[in-house]
């Protein structure tokens, strides 16, 4: 099983020690599966896998309550345009084809159980996944799902929060095999005016006596000021509804990206 | 002080009724669930917060709310005594009061100047801005757009309370989504506010909690029944099952007796226009185990995980989950749970508002329905208690329009025939 489990895990350390070995934070850009269509999304994945050290994409879901919404109106629109789990994962099977960046998937616990945890696991591995985020699954909740990531040589990462307490920032960091997931605020995903990093780093120094992984930080970081302040602290920036918001407005999602993987350099 | 919270064997230490139930939130609110925990076990056996609960529930709410032989209802199904436990009776019209006020006095008593909750029919919306205004608490509600349309009634009480109502637009604009806004603002303001929950549904500890406030309606229902019948268990208990909560506070007291003293214990599920027809909020019997705000439960999914949109007729039913303990004790043989359409529903409240005087809320008018279909097939010394949710004042403009009365009809209505009901609902 070592032999399995270790590919995913592997794969995402990996990505985060060259972008170290670089002086940068890892850039970890999020688009939502089949956003803005199913036949738009490849191009918009393409732009952002060119320049991610690592890339997470969404699971589109009907009730995703810990996203803001943007992120959740991108979920409405890749539902209505027929994408869905077994979907989501078939365009990272594409995508898998044409890039070697590591792709992590953040999708909330009830897909997972409607398509049957093994099966999920099956078909995210064999799809190329390297990991799973999931927002509404503290890690001790269910034990089940994260063994079977493990068997399927899928990495998991769990988030903290600045309402976290020393012994759930612990816990949590403990049970976390590919990267720890830092959420910046009290709050859902969504770009938010006014950067402050607030309570960012008190929150790392508590998780750096914990975690045996990579620290990413994410909600809220939309530019690359932002981004330049959570690099000082974190080994990695996620960096989502900015992207939604690109695509929605017609921009040049790979220009964007550069300006805020730009900021990801120490 | 006379009031104690029961102490039921479920759930156990991480929340689950069985494999139902849970924590499955994002993990800034598991702090937050945890202090509640801490303070509402504090607050279950504190002689000052029950004496106060104790007080406000029977100044306040009208309780105990009476224990009513409904004797033209027995006597037109022909079998069993019908009861009604009036829940109608309480203040704001409904069981919802009883767990508003009591979440609202465990915000005070954590410090919480802001609570905000979700709401369907209104019900509950209604329920904790009269629990704001008396404790002097800001209250904001969420409410899906299309409830909103559908009780209007609600809205401008919720207003005149001085708590503010926002719209829900996303999804189906219905309780689910308001449900999810609710939570999203808890996420983001958690720190300093207290989500007041209105059904048995969410992450650990609200489904405990909620049961444990609404538990008096069983527990009065005991005593009442043995004043009347000289015994304390019913051979059966009917109640409506949108999240839950009134039919768990009514089963509980009984649910954990032994099996061969244990009435029969059976919930109303919404079936809408038809548990085959795909539109109905039938969690137990069209749906299967997902996870939705929080815990695990029978859930409306497609095999994709997406949740499909519930339908019925009434708002307070229009929720795709069921409460944990409830799948439990489906998946136990503790209860039953049936479906009961929209149109049987409106039958249900034709049937008691001519019989009885009493117009029931479309929820409860479920309970009825099924009460009198069940009471047909028992004997005349058999008893079966329904619970009465909550009264009709919110829900009669919807039910004008479904029964097809033109808006300029006279005053003077002649009496409504039923074919003309089926035809609007089946249409
Ligand atoms: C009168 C009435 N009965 C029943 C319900 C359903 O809720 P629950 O199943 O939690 O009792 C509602 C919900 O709004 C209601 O207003």
């Amino acid at each position: 099983m070592t032999a399995v489990q270790s590919r995913g895990v592997a794969r995402i350390h990996a990505a985060f020690e060259r972008a170290r070995a670089q002086n940068r934070a890892a850039f970890i850009p999020f688009m939502t599966g089949g956003y803005p269509t199913a036949e738009g999304f490849p191009a918009v994945a393409d732009a952002l896998l060119a320049r991610a050290d690592l890339m997470e994409v969404g699971i589109p879901y009907s009730d995703p309550l810990g996203d803001g919404p943007t992120i959740q109106r991108a979920s409405e629109q890749a539902l209505a345009g027929g994408t869905s789990t077994r979907h989501t994962l078939g365009l990272i099977k594409e995508l898998r084809r044409r890039h070697d960046t590591p792709i992590v998937v953040m999708t909330y616990v009830n897909p997972i159980y409607a398509v049957g945890p093994r099966e999920f696991m099956r078909l995210a591995a064999d799809a190329g996944v390297d990991g799973l985020i999931l927002p509404d699954l503290p890690p001790d909740q269910d034990i089940e799902i994260a063994d079977l990531a493990a068997e399927y040589g899928l990495a998991v990462t769990f988030l903290i929060a600045p309402t976290s307490t020393a012994a759930r920032v612990e816990l949590v960091a403990k049970a976390c095999t590919g990267f720890l997931y830092a959420v910046s605020v009290t709050g859902v995903t969504g770009a938010r005016e006014g950067s402050a990093l607030g309570e960012v780093p008190a929150m790392l120094a508590l998780a750096r006596q914990y975690a045996g992984v990579p620290i990413a930080v994410g909600f809220g970081v939309n530019d690359a000021a932002t981004a330049r302040q959570v690099a000082e602290v974190a080994d990695g920036v996620v960096v989502g509804s900015a992207f939604i918001n690109a695509v929605k407005n017609g921009q040049d999602v790979g220009a964007v990206a550069d300006a805020i993987a730009a900021g990801c350099q120490r | 002080m006379t009031l104690t919270l029961p102490h039921y064997p479920m759930p156990d230490d991480r929340g689950r009724f069985g494999r139902f139930g849970g924590r499955y939130v994002p993990e800034t609110l598991i702090p937050a669930l945890d202090e509640l925990d801490t303070a509402y076990r504090a607050a279950k056996t504190d002689p000052a917060f029950l004496s106060e609960l104790d007080r406000l529930l029977r100044e306040f709410v009208n309780r105990p709310s009476p224990l009513y032989l409904a004797q033209r209802l027995t006597d037109h199904a022909g079998g069993a005594k019908i009861y009604l436990k009036r829940e109608d009776f309480n203040y704001t019209g409904a069981h919802k009061i009883n767990n508003c006020l009591a979440q609202a006095l465990l915000a005070v008593r954590m410090g919480k100047k802001r609570v905000i909750a979700e709401t369907g029919a209104g019900q509950h919306g209604v329920a904790s801005a009269t629990a704001a205004a008396l404790l002097g608490l800001e209250c904001v509600v969420y409410m899906g757009a299309e409830d909103i349309r559908r009780q209007s009634l609600n809205v401008f009480r919720m207003n005149l309370l001085g708590a503010e109502v926002r719209e829900v637009t996303s999804g189906t604009s219905t309780l689910k989504d308001a449900t999810n806004e609710a939570i999203r603002d808890w996420v983001t303001n958690v720190r300093d506010t207290f989500y007041i929950l209105g059904s048995v549904v969410g992450p650990h500890p609200y489904p405990a909690m909620v049961r444990d406030f609404q538990a008096i309606i069983g527990e009065e229902t005991k005593w009442q029944l043995r004043a009347v019948e000289g015994r304390e268990a019913p051979d059966a208990i009917v109640a409506c099952v949108g999240g839950g909560s009134n039919a768990i506070g009514i089963f509980a007291p009984y649910a954990y007796l032994p099996k061969d003293q244990r009435p029969r214990l059976i919930g109303t599920e919404a079936a809408g226009e038809g548990v085959e027809t795909g539109r109905h909020a039938a969690s137990v019997a069209g749906g299967r185990v997902g996870v939705l705000h929080g815990s695990m439960m029978y859930l409306m999914n497609d095999d994709e995980g997406q949740i499909v949109p519930p339908h019925s007729i009434s708002a307070g039913l229009d929720y795709p989950g069921i409460g944990p303990e409830h799948c439990h004790y489906s998946e136990t043989g503790v209860a039953e749970y049936v479906p009961v359409t929209d149109a049987q529903a409106l039958e249900g409240l034709q049937l008691l508002t001519r019989l009885e005087g009493i117009i029931p809320a479309l929820e409860s008018a479920h309970a009825i329905y099924h009460a009198v279909e069940l009471a047909r097939t028992m004997r005349p010394e058999q008893v079966i208690v329904v619970n009465l949710s909550g009264r009709g004042d919110k829900d009669v403009a919807e039910v004008a329009r479904l029964l097809d009365v033109p808006k300029d009809a006279p005053t003077v209505t002649p009496a409504i025939q039923k074919p003309a009901i089926q035809k609007e609902v089946l249409a």
